[in-house]
């Protein structure tokens, strides 16, 4: 998968927020096989460079976001800290449109990522399955569009797959992750399944019993739907097709 | 004899428990005025809440504390901890139980008449206790001079004896791997208003919990955020723990708010808390968010090395 140009090994992105431990968490990163990771500083500012260290130490492309950002110009000076502190032009773009249900605010976000892509960031929007939104991204200079499944945190899964499945068709040939909103590896197989390129998650991992083994469950999940969707799924029937042809058997009796 | 540098709880902890088999110690800090992550913890008692997030080591080390306060300090209460969350996130209880040990399902307003009616389930950590951090560590520095020990504040007293470093965050340039985890808190005086014990409300978002310290005041603690920014409490994190403590009960919105306060503390990778060996000094240090729960099991760990109690640790 290419994104942005660089080759990225894994479809799994994993956010790093809400784990017992940065030990936790790096194992967590390792046991997943992610190659991306998505860093918060809105709250924790140029102090929070102890966390960093350690997440640097993970060897994965760094992926700073915009979250807990409600407005474009928020989201902007967020994203030149993070160009600074973390030596990268990737940013995941999260305008929040509201403070309880976290859904984007459509247009803040189409506004950050114009003057954002002009600065020559390549911005990952968090955004939903809304097509002409979508477009209005692309042309704003986004290589990338990242729909939730569902709002975040809520582990709903994907809340809308028939919406999703049009987005996938609109715009073939844009890599899509599906970010937010996920809860279990069937879920994110699911996404993986419909053709979606990769998904990003971060709370089913970090709030897990064990996350360290829920990591690799997702990672294998991402695996799994990834792999299904090249080898071609089966049309759904009405009926019952047997698998074994009845056709000319001896009767019995 | 035993210079402890730091007279927070790891630090004073230390030095009572050498103090007590009979060791000459000092104890070393710049300040006579507390401040630090032991000025404002929450000073709950609470290792088996804690291991929704924490390993089991903590849990299990945890328990000694209790016990360890209540044997050396006035006003350790164990009145055990209650659990609620908020109906809409009942979820989120379901998880917390399934995540530790030590509960049992409870109708809150039982517990606490004044949150009748408010949750229809909570749990019930019988076993856990709370204590006032700020009496507690005035209390172990009077028991010190009791038991013999000196206490130096001020910039210019020189370790004279083996150095027992116990100073958190400022031993980061000796200590490889020590990072900042900020916590901020309020202290509200609400009349009228009684808690038995320490309450813990689960949010997806804003979990927090809130302490009785005596009548009228509660103290509502804390945020988690990766940083080493010290200064004052934002804007935003007040905002959610009122929040929070609205949620737990409206008449807390009539609190005044007599405090705020923010606390940098240290903690390692694994956010356990340890003793090491490096050069001529031994380092305690990595608490997080254990202070009072975690230094009685070091102190006492720390005591039996060095009287060789027990085998001396590689």
């Amino acid at each position: 998968m290419r994104l942005y140009g660089t080759e990225i090994a894994s479809r799994l992105l994993l956010g790093t927020a809400q784990y017992p431990s940065p030990a936790v968490l790096a194992e967590a990163i390792r046991t997943s096989g992610t190659a991306v990771i998505t860093v918060s500083l809105r709250r924790e500012g140029p102090g929070g460079g102890g966390f960093r260290d350690l997440i640097a130490q993970a060897g994965c492309h760094l992926l700073p976001n915009t979250a807990g950002c409600h407005s474009a110009q928020e989201a902007i000076t967020t994203a030149r800290m993070a160009r600074e502190l973390f030596g990268t032009d990737w940013i995941k773009l999260e305008v929040i449109g509201h403070a309880d249900t976290l859904q984007p605010d459509p247009f803040a976000l189409v506004e950050a990522a114009r003057v954002l892509c002009a600065e020559g960031f390549k911005v990952f929007p968090y955004t939903t399955e809304d097509l002409i939104l979508g477009e209005r991204l692309l042309e704003a200079g986004c290589e990338v569009l990242m729909p939730w499944g569902a709002p975040i945190g809520s582990g709903q899964g994907l809340r809308n797959p028939e919406g999703l499945r049009s987005m996938r068709a609109h715009f073939a040939g844009v890599p899509l992750v599906i970010d937010a909103g996920i809860g279990a590896p069937s879920q994110a197989a699911a996404a993986m399944e419909m053709g979606f390129d990769a998904v990003l998650l971060n709370t089913a991992v970090a709030k897990a019993a064990d996350p360290v083994a829920m990591a690799r469950a997702f990672g294998l999940a991402v695996q799994a739907g990834r792999l299904a969707h090249e080898a071609g799924l089966m049309p759904r029937r009405d009926m019952a097709a047997p698998s074994t042809p009845i056709f000319g058997m001896a009767e019995l009796l | 004899m035993f210079s402890v540098l730091g007279a927070g709880v790891a630090g004073l902890c230390a030095a009572t428990a050498l103090a007590e088999r009979g060791a000459r110690v000092e104890v070393i800090d710049p300040s006579p005025d507390p401040t630090g992550a032991s000025w404002y913890a929450g000073g709950m008692l609470a290792p088996f809440c804690e291991g929704e997030a924490a390993p089991q080591e903590v849990v299990v080390a945890g328990q000694a504390a209790r016990d360890w306060w209540a044997a050396r300090v006035p006003g350790v209460l164990t009145h055990g901890t209650l659990v609620v969350a908020p109906p809409r996130d009942q979820a989120e209880l379901g998880r917390f139980a399934r995540a530790t040990q030590g509960h049992a399902p409870v109708d809150p307003g039982v517990l606490e008449p004044d949150l009748a009616g408010r949750f229809a389930r909570g749990l019930f950590f019988a076993d856990e206790a709370h204590l006032d951090p700020r009496a507690a560590l005035q209390a172990l520095r009077d028991r010190l001079l009791t038991l013999g020990a000196e206490l130096h504040f001020g910039t210019d007293a020189r370790p004279r004896g083996q150095v027992i470093d116990c100073r958190g965050l400022s031993a980061r340039g000796e200590l490889a791997g020590l990072r900042a985890v900020r916590g901020e808190m309020l202290l509200l005086r609400c009349d009228g208003f009684h808690l038995h014990r320490p309450v813990r409300l689960l949010h997806p978002r804003f979990p927090c919990y809130i302490v009785p310290r005596g009548p009228g005041l509660f103290m509502v603690g804390a945020t988690m955020i990766e940083t080493d920014q010290d200064g004052p409490i934002t804007a935003r994190s007040v905002m959610e723990l009122l929040s929070a403590a609205y949620a737990l009960h409206p008449a807390l919105a009539e609190a005044a708010l007599i405090e705020t306060g923010a606390g940098l503390r240290p903690a390692f990778a694994d956010n356990i808390p340890r003793i090491v060996h490096q050069g001529d000094r031994i380092f305690i240090n990595g608490l997080y968010r254990h202070g009072y729960l975690m230094a009685p099991a070091l102190a006492e760990r720390l005591a039996q090395t060095l009287f060789q109690e027990v085998p001396l640790a590689s």
